[in-house]
């Protein structure tokens, strides 16, 4: 192994034009045996602070980062195939155990999707009570992000405020859809219940109790000398690196790309609410942290109009008429014997037109779109999952090269993954 | 940021990109724009594309038609963002057909065209370290293919090999 000489550069990007690298520690001294010596170490699969299964194969010269590979599949459990034998109706619960933190993020991408490829428009009060809980998802794995993302790096109480309020919003899921994860509360054509209004009082609590909460964290953290360190010019991406790596989501809008689908593409009537599209300036992991907890804050105030609309549209049908594709209520299901046919042609044998459709949300990773292809029977013919969290392990090598092994830590948790989603 | 722009925008800015490209449009349920191309030319349109504006590549997968022939059906999807415009691009592979890879236009797009290699068995030529993603190493079967059954074929044979290689390693003289 030939020795090369680093120079002293925390904060340099990595690859330099000439083939060397910047970034480095300084080089191990000439009596030091590791001397012009590379390492190759495994982080994970099994490592605390790859959240999840997750494998990096490392070459390390000193403590510096010369060669990332990610190694994904240890979480493969053939979500997409399993589509294509269970039919359409029964991959909801499947859709929850992709981005586990969001389960109603995943379910709506989905019925989205679904609903495109069968024409099928979603009654007001179904999107409302949709725009809710999607809100509160994205509180909640947010709320992930920043406590696991706080506790890598050393902030260790952060983890505990947070998930004490992403217990609150579990339990409002709990309350609102009958199950703190794992929700499979939304169906093709709306929801599957309508949401119990004396709930409301909870989540108003709820946000008006965030805001405070959120600051606290952010004295906590934005002016703190370590967190700022550990994360400013850590991981810098440009806007064009951005778009050509397809990242999206937080990650793209940390570079200062104001894209949010919500925005650009809206979906489930999110044009007529009322929240801004935070971004960043220099597109390395503090701008990523800035832009989420912004969005939190945004959420919640898209929330607290959501449950405006709630009772502006209180007893309307939050569910379409079609029976096709569209599930009949419960208490009809029990007393009619037309409804009870439905039902089960539904479950058994749901077919959507031959075709092809593709929607995306913005998710809390990025843009979760599903690609779905039907051929007028009841065996899909393919469910393609775009994951963001794909997208951005495929980004650790571009961020992580020529970077201390130290800095990893920060990288991995500021790009946001979920290993359920990534493998699927 | 702009807004979805009409798809009639979208068709008309591709037909000027893709000038000298044979290419037909397809009509889709979500009213995407949707073109097909040659594999032979899908190289050349994409590139154009690219040039047109379309900076980011959000899907790029396959469609197993088997009672069909050509079988697979590769599917690339790309987003301008600057437009506010989604194309969706498709080709018929028959089985051990290649296709050109797009990494060099992409660079994200390399995580996309190994999972189409892993579960399609689709090869894409010029892709710099084309291996699986999702599935094991050593495993030789393409999951997503249509004559792959769900139940799978040998699901544990690696894991047995494995265990069968260990137990010889810790126990040579056959104690176990």
């Amino acid at each position: 192994m030939s020795t090369q000489v680093f120079e002293y550069a925390r904060g340099g990007s990595g690859r330099l034009a000439d083939g060397t690298w910047s970034g480095s520690s300084a080089p191990l001294d000439a009596d030091d045996p590791l001397h012009g010596e590379v390492m190759q170490l495994n982080m994970g699969p099994q490592h605390p602070a790859t959240h999840g299964v997750l494998r990096l194969a490392l070459e390390l010269d000193g403590e510096s980062m010369r060669k990332v590979e990610p190694d994904v599949g240890y979480l493969h459990r053939g979500k997409e195939k399993t589509c294509e034998s269970l039919g359409w109706a029964k991959f909801f619960p499947h859709t929850d155990r992709l981005d586990y933190v969001q389960p109603l993020l995943n379910n709506c991408a989905y019925a989205l999707a679904l609903e495109k490829l069968a024409g099928l428009a979603v009654p007001e009060r179904g999107q409302v009570i949709r725009v809710l809980l999607m809100e509160l998802s994205r509180i909640a794995a947010h709320l992930i992000y920043l406590g696991t993302t706080a506790i890598d790096l050393g902030a260790v109480s952060i983890f505990f405020s947070t998930f004490k309020e992403r217990e609150n919003i579990y339990t409002i899921l709990d309350a609102y859809t009958g199950h703190r994860m794992n929700n499979t509360y939304v169906r093709i054509g709306g929801v599957f219940a309508d949401v119990d209004e004396g709930v409301e009082g909870l989540v108003r609590a709820f946000l008006a109790r965030l805001p405070a909460e959120i600051d606290g964290w952010e004295r906590m953290l934005t002016g703190n000398r370590i967190w700022y360190d550990r994360n400013r010019n850590v991981g810098i991406l440009t806007r064009e690196q951005a778009l050509a790596w397809s990242l999206t989501g937080p990650n793209l809008r940390g570079t200062g790309v104001a894209h949010d689908l919500r925005k650009a593409e809206p979906y489930s009537g999110y044009e007529q609410y009322d929240f801004e599209v935070p971004v960043g300036t220099v597109g390395d992991c503090y701008d990523r942290y800035l832009v989420r907890v912004e969005e939190m804050r945004q959420s919640a105030r898209i929330a607290g109009q959501a449950l405006e609309r709630l009772r502006t549209t209180r007893g309307a049908e939050f569910l379409a008429e079609d029976r096709r594709y569209v599930l009949p209520p419960k208490d009809k299901v029990h007393t009619s014997m037309e409804e009870l046919i439905f039902q089960f042609k539904i479950v058994t044998d749901l077919r959507l037109p031959a075709g092809e459709a593709y929607h995306a949300v913005e998710s809390s990773k990025g843009e979760l779109g599903f690609y779905v292809v039907s051929d007028g029977t009841s065996a899909p013919v393919r469910c393609h999952i775009r994951a963001p969290g794909l997208m951005n392990v495929q980004a650790i090598p571009l961020l992580a090269e020529g970077r201390l092994l130290s800095d990893m830590v920060a990288l991995i948790g500021s790009l946001d993954f979920v290993m359920g989603e990534v493998d699927r | 940021m702009a807004g979805t722009s009409e798809p009639n925008a979208t068709v008309a800015r591709v037909d000027v990109a893709l000038q000298g490209i044979e290419h037909a449009w397809l009509a889709t349920r979500d009213g995407l724009a949707t073109l097909s191309v040659a594999v032979a030319q899908l190289g050349a349109a994409l590139a154009a594309l690219k040039g047109a504006g379309f900076e980011s590549a959000t899907l790029v997968t396959a469609v197993d038609r088997l009672p069909r022939a050509p079988r697979f059906e590769l599917v690339h999807q790309l987003h301008s963002l600057a437009h506010g415009a989604r194309v969706r691009v498709k080709c018929t592979l028959a089985e051990g057909q290649e296709a050109p890879t797009c990494t060099h236009l992409w660079p994200g797009a390399a995580f996309m065209e190994r999972e189409c290699f892993d579960l399609f068995g689709i090869v894409f030529a010029g892709h710099a370290g084309l291996k699986r993603l999702l599935m094991p190493e050593g495993y030789e079967h393409h999951p997503l293919r249509k004559d792959f059954p769900h139940h799978g074929i040998e699901p544990d044979r690696l894991y047995r090999e494995w265990d069968q290689q260990r137990r010889a390693d810790w126990h040579p003289e056959g104690a176990r």
